[in-house]
């Protein structure tokens, strides 16, 4: 029996989803899972979108294939929406339910959607689970930390072929020691959130 | 202690492809690697950046030499010398620096290597972070050079790590040929024995190392048969392998770099029983390997992204030995010369091919329509402020050639400053032609590492042709865009040794430019006048808009231990005229939904040069950040 699980880690430019992406890999390689993670360099560090995946289990690449995602954790509601084509019915869609505009909106005049638009698209394509990642991390004081937040969330939605604590270890072992409280504090009130809903 | 250099045999830990490249080089004992950054190859130099700077910060020998060099050509030159010198060297570059670097690679294979040495080319299907997707394959051919290409990061640094041994046995320097999706993938690594360099090696003389008609005619033969050596190489090559899926019959598909990564899982997924040739050293593909491949086959598919080299080679072999096997790929439509493959294009191919259902579900964007998120410049760039000078002082038809960094991003609205982009230097090459064909005005644009790296012949052209053109050198005391490298402008060099730190103003004055303006962009009025002086002078005019990068000032602000400021708009003396959106363009500004305007102190980086624009006054700095 072959078992691969595939995770979508996406958001815009400057939230640190490439750190949350090596990390989850790092997490991978901890719990001696086999892993394989993509990530984007270059034009899409500056504002963009970005989308990284990480692979696991009984797997060759980083990249997956539509309707293949087990999550899809986004630090943004829209960006989640626009990689909605990795999700199928059981995906279980992870967001942060704060909008970044991009500047298209102010300069293009293109149109930022109505988010129970958004979130009502991905709940008839997926598994939706909201999360208010800006508020878990300014309250325990780490504003930049939403990437952590999404990582907590993760791990609570029983997908991952490793325990929470391999994660919450790695992160740990990633962060510098002047901020492991504030990550450990992060990382499990974003479990308890999930949880929760 | 960076991870990357821990000598811990055995180990497994998470690289990418690029980090792996540099590890295998390390495992090699390196002694001389050379780069300049370009995406996606950039991290490979990066890797050597972090690891001499540690150790020169420590005051201690890191065991190599590595710099980044002022282009790729210049690279190649100096580790192709270190080569010659009897040690062991790696360039890194991406797809397009190798054309910078073919003058010296092409002649290079002739004369021929001594110590082990590895050009990495990185390609970039799919045009993620370059300017087309030209298949480098073509150079290996081109120029008769061994290729290995990975399919994962283990295979990268393992290919890394043994082709300086096939160099070495060959006296031909390996092209290493990788594809974003290895460069910036990551996975499991498994560390080997860390081997130490040689220090400095010596140049043996030999006529034959300078090439001059007699010498370079026989150096051709020499080469020719190499190449045919490199082949006995390629047939006993572990790179070179079979992979069975169930019970193959007469089934067989053909792949190379990371399409056998699909190919493998989907083969997989679908029930096939398929044997895959994987070839991982793709010039000179094992002839007598591919011939006996082909001799069991009554059906082959051959998966390779961007150009059908791999297929064409096959189908000559079939020729040759009279085989009718029915070779599926590009030419039979089943798939595309374009982009970037992925498991849903390797996948609707077989379905196609093997007549079976796709695997997986059609892939259906979103209904709602969702606005576009491109890159853009960050707030505070001191690009723009440069931009939005030039717009105000330019008459409106003006030509705004560019060039290859961040200021790129200056081509989406408001600002639409560039309408011509060719290649590295290209803005002032164009701008001279520009200015003998046409009578508009013209204002071109490149970055300082741009200037350094292929931006002044051009200038030179200007001048000793009085050609009428602006030409702008945007100096933010950086090579931004591929992560901060530094470049000839930078008082230290790629080891953190203190460097002889070139200004691109002595240059400029050094070429007999007359006409030079010295700006601060963040000084709009000053800037736009400087560009209108510029603009009315008749021949060459160089601007040197000086004002380092945003991210580098946050980054100082952050260890200093200074405050970032803020601005905020006092809304009662807004009169929402839009100019700090619809011409300025600073992504920190948005609309409430009752149309006025604010500032997002997030994003805000604290430049100010949104209160010099303000025709109302009414942009203030936050107090207490």
């Amino acid at each position: 029996m072959s078992s691969k699980t595939s995770i979508v880690l996406t958001g815009v430019g400057g939230q640190r989803v490439v750190t949350a992406a090596n990390i989850l890999g790092k997490a991978a390689v901890n719990g001696k899972i086999n892993v394989y993670v993509s990530e984007v360099h270059g034009m899409a560090q500056r504002g963009g979108a970005v989308i990284c995946t990480a692979r696991m289990g009984d797997v060759s690449g980083p990249l997956l294939a539509s309707g293949e995602a087990n999550s899809i954790i986004s630090t943004e509601p829209v960006e989640a929406l626009r990689n909605i084509t990795y999700a199928n019915k059981k995906t279980k869609v992870i967001t942060d339910i704060n909008p970044v505009v991009p500047f298209t909106v102010a300069v293009c005049g293109e149109e930022y959607p109505n988010l129970d638009d958004v979130f009502k698209e991905i709940r008839s394509r997926a598994i939706l689970y909201k999360i208010d990642a800006l508020k878990i991390a300014k309250d325990a004081g780490a504003i930049t930390a939403k990437n952590i937040v999404m990582l907590g969330a993760l791990a609570a939605v029983d997908i991952l072929p490793f325990k929470p604590d391999v994660l919450l270890e790695t992160i740990l072992d990633n962060v510098p020691e002047k901020y492991r409280e504030i990550n450990k504090k992060v990382f499990n009130d974003s479990l308890k959130a999930i949880k929760k809903s | 202690m960076i991870e990357i250099t821990e000598d811990n045999v055995g180990k497994k830990i998470l690289l990418s492809g690029n980090e792996a490249i540099a590890r295998g080089a390390l495992e090699a004992g390196v002694d001389v690697a050379t780069a300049y950054p370009g995406t996606p190859s950039s991290e490979i130099a990066d890797t050597f950046s972090k690891i001499a700077k540690q150790a020169t910060k420590q005051n201690k020998d890191p065991g190599f030499y590595f710099e980044y060099s002022t282009n790729e050509k210049v690279a190649l030159e100096i580790a192709a010398a270190a080569s010659f010198s009897g040690l062991r060297a790696l360039t890194c570059m991406k797809h397009v620096g190798l054309n910078v670097a073919s003058d010296a690679f092409m002649t290079y294979l002739y004369v021929g290597c001594r110590g082990g040495h590895i050009i990495v080319s990185a390609d970039d299907p799919y045009c993620h972070s370059s300017q087309n997707e030209q298949d480098n394959r073509y150079f290996a051919i081109f120029g008769s050079a061994p290729m290995l290409e990975p399919t994962t990061p283990q295979e990268a640094k393992e290919m890394t790590r043994i082709g300086f041994e096939i160099s070495e046995e060959l006296k031909l320097p390996i092209l290493l040929r990788t594809t974003t999706r290895l460069n910036h993938a990551r996975g499991p690594i498994t560390l080997k024995k860390l081997q130490k360099s040689r220090g400095k090696g010596h140049f043996e003389k030999d006529p034959l190392l300078y090439t001059v008609l007699s010498t370079a005619r026989a150096r051709h033969l020499i080469l020719l048969k190499r190449i045919k050596q490199a082949e006995k190489i390629s047939e006993k090559s572990p790179f070179n392998e079979i992979i069975t899926i169930g019970k193959p019959k007469d089934i067989g598909i053909v792949t190379s770099g990371v399409s056998v990564n699909y190919v493998k899982e989907i083969a997989e997924t679908l029930n096939l029983n398929v044997k895959i040739l994987k070839l991982g050293m793709t010039h000179p593909i094992p002839r007598k390997m591919c011939e006996k491949f082909i001799k069991s086959c009554e059906t082959t598919v051959v998966v390779e992204e961007l150009e059908p080299i791999l297929e064409q080679q096959f189908k000559a072999i079939a020729y040759d030995i009279r085989s009718d096997v029915k070779i599926y790929g590009k030419t039979t439509g089943h798939f595309s010369r374009l982009y970037e493959y992925t498991p849903d294009i390797v996948a609707e191919g077989f379905s196609k091919i093997f007549n079976v259902k796709n695997p997986y579900l059609k892939p259906t964007p979103p209904k709602l329509k969702l606005p576009s998120r491109p890159p853009a410049l960050c707030p505070g760039c001191p690009h723009r402020a440069t931009y939005y000078a030039v717009k105000k002082a330019a008459p409106k038809d003006t030509v705004y050639p560019s060039d290859i960094g961040c200021y790129v991003l200056g081509k989406a609205p408001p600002l639409r400053a560039v309408d011509l982009l060719l290649c590295m230097g290209s803005n002032a090459g164009t701008a001279c032609g520009l200015s003998v064909s046409t009578d508009q005005k013209i204002v071109s644009f490149m970055g300082d590492s741009t200037f350094f790296h292929s931006g002044i012949p051009p200038i030179i052209d200007a001048v000793h042709h009085n050609h009428d053109c602006v030409i702008t050198v945007l100096d933010n005391r950086t090579t931004a865009m591929t992560g901060h490298q530094p470049h000839p402008g930078t008082e230290y060099d790629g080891m953190g040794r203190p460097a002889k730190l070139i200004k691109v103003e002595d240059v400029i004055k050094g070429l007999g430019v007359e006409q030079i303006e010295i700006v601060d962009p963040n000084n709009i009025e000053e800037t736009t006048a400087a560009f209108k002086r510029a603009l009315e002078f008749k021949g060459p005019a160089v601007v040197v808009s000086k004002s380092p990068c945003i991210l580098l000032e946050l980054q100082r602000k952050r260890i200093a231990g200074e405050e970032k400021l803020i601005y905020f708009i006092n809304q009662e003396k807004c009169n929402q005229c839009k100019i700090c959106i619809g011409q300025f363009g600073c992504p920190a500004f948005y609309y409430a939904e009752n149309g006025s305007v604010h500032i997002d102190g997030t994003q805000c980086n604290g430049c100010g040069n949104c209160v010099q624009i303000c025709p109302f006054d009414a942009i203030y700095k936050k107090e207490g950040g």
